[in-house]
């Protein structure tokens, strides 16, 4: 049988996180990290949020959005640990913890989408 | 007894230089990279606080409200400002690997790195303008 590694994979799940974040999450930090809570712009109204947030198509763009998001932290912070502090040894144990925790934010935001009204 | 020898078992000797864990405090270039690579940190973190926001939403118009006060107390007000600035980082180091890492082509001809590049940054400009007019319309 041929053995199949899961890097490839892991590779493409964090590239496309990062062209995703990196397309969108500027902006998105601009206006709600800095721009809204400084007051500069006003912040949208609950009933423009609802229907934003509502759209089937604002739906799949976060959720590609967030889980895709969450894979590129996982795969760069895991590689990241192992060059910068040599945990070798750890490597099963962080590769658990950094992908496991990429699936579960994936099925909080599928779920945390359901729920908008 | 004579202990003038002392006898080891045979074993090749590796030649590694042992590196040390600070090892990218040693050069610029290595900061940079533990700097970019650092910016999955705060992708991470926006990635929470708009899961916040989405809950924030869909609990209701009071929570929603409380979100927006929230985003303004002095630590996450710094928080985002610190991350933002490493978003940026992000997208300009993902944007000038990206021409690298991906060979386009038309027809038979190599479409130009600069061409790629410059893609991905109109990319960039058009999502920022629909994200910004999505949010900021009608009023």
């Amino acid at each position: 049988m041929i053995q199949r590694h899961p890097e490839p994979l892991l590779w493409l799940l964090f590239s496309a996180g990062g062209v995703l974040s990196a397309l969108f999450m500027p902006m998105l930090l601009v206006l709600f990290g800095v721009a809204f809570p400084l007051g500069w712009l006003a912040a949208p109204s609950y009933e423009r949020m609802v229907v934003v947030l509502g759209h089937p198509l604002t739906g799949v763009v976060l959720f590609g959005l967030c889980a895709l998001s969450l894979f590129h932290w996982a795969h760069r912070f895991r590689h990241t640990l192992y060059d910068g502090l040599q945990i070798k040894h750890l490597n099963e144990v962080i590769a658990l913890l950094t992908y496991g925790a990429a699936v579960a934010g994936s099925v909080a935001t599928a779920y945390l989408l359901w729920q908008i009204p | 007894m004579n202990r003038s020898h002392v006898y080891t078992d045979y074993h090749p000797r590796w030649l590694r230089r042992p590196v040390s864990t600070y090892w990218w405090l040693e050069k610029p270039a290595y900061f940079a990279f533990i700097l970019r690579e650092s910016s999955c940190v705060f992708v991470s973190w926006f990635v929470v606080y708009l899961l916040l926001l989405i809950a924030a939403v869909s609990d209701g118009p009071t929570s929603y409200t409380r979100f927006i006060e929230w985003s303004s107390t002095p630590w996450v007000l710094t928080l985002n400002i610190v991350s933002l600035a490493f978003m940026i980082y992000h997208a300009i180091t993902f944007f000038v690997a990206a021409p690298r890492a991906m060979v386009v082509h038309i027809g038979r001809r190599r479409v130009p790195e600069q061409m790629v590049l410059a893609g991905h940054y109109l990319a960039w400009a058009a999502a920022s303008a629909v994200v910004s007019w999505l949010l900021l319309r009608d009023r």
